[in-house]
């Protein structure tokens, strides 16, 4: 696949939340756990829409769950 | 592995047992020795007709056994709606398979200008759909496992 350049810190933060589960995340946004399994693995980039759900979830602004960059994966 | 990774697996292998079972069931009846006649026509329709509704059929059956065995073993319920990732990867699968039996159709459609036979024609265009299916079952297995 082609190099995914939107990183993010969903797993860490999830721990950070009273080490929330994949699948309470997964509720609180309305998708699967399947794909908040993919986006910790950097297999998926969200949509716009999503992204927002996310960090409303841990009730952060964008850019602190989510990173844009050619190093995303280093993270 | 996840649910719809092991669900794309199972229709993959469902998808080519189906039509393996089916064409050895359904070859040794083949009218032989008889050249573009109406029983060639209502052979060639009705191998496509109840290949159709034999497959779609077979599919429910599988998927529902395949939901029990999932629940029975994992304890895990499997996912009731489709989100954003399910559909991109569902459009990507639609798409590679269109293309494939797209190719098919030019493919028989060619053997008739180029004289073959009616039975390549038809040949073409089942393994054609049988290949689309498999190209969609195979394109949702490899996004679901190395992303979008």
């Amino acid at each position: 696949m082609g190099k995914n350049l939107v990183g993010n810190y969903i797993r860490k933060l999830r721990f950070d939340h009273n080490e929330m589960t994949q699948q309470q995340l997964a509720d609180k946004v309305g998708v699967t756990r399947q794909t908040i399994v993919a986006l910790e693995k950097g297999n998926y980039s969200p949509s716009l829409e999503l992204a927002f759900r996310i960090s409303h979830a841990f009730k952060l602004p964008l850019e602190e769950v989510f990173f844009y960059g050619e190093n995303s994966e280093e993270r | 592995m996840t649910y719809q990774e092991k669900k794309s697996i199972v229709s993959l292998i469902s998808s080519i047992l189906i039509f393996a079972a089916y064409c050895l069931y359904r070859y040794p009846q083949y009218p032989e020795g008889v050249m573009d006649s109406k029983e060639i026509f209502h052979y060639w329709g009705s191998f496509v007709l109840v290949l159709t509704l034999v497959s779609i059929a077979a599919h429910i059956v599988i998927s529902i056994i395949f939901n029990i065995f999932f629940r029975m073993t994992t304890g895990e319920k499997e996912p009731s709606f489709a989100d954003e990732l399910d559909k991109l990867i569902d459009l990507k699968a639609f798409r590679n398979s269109f293309f494939v039996f797209i190719l098919g159709f030019l493919l028989a459609m060619g053997s008739l200008n180029f004289n073959q036979p009616l039975k390549v024609m038809f040949i073409i265009l089942i393994v054609s759909g049988f290949l689309s299916d498999v190209t969609g079952s195979l394109t949702r297995l490899y996004h679901y496992k190395k992303g979008v």
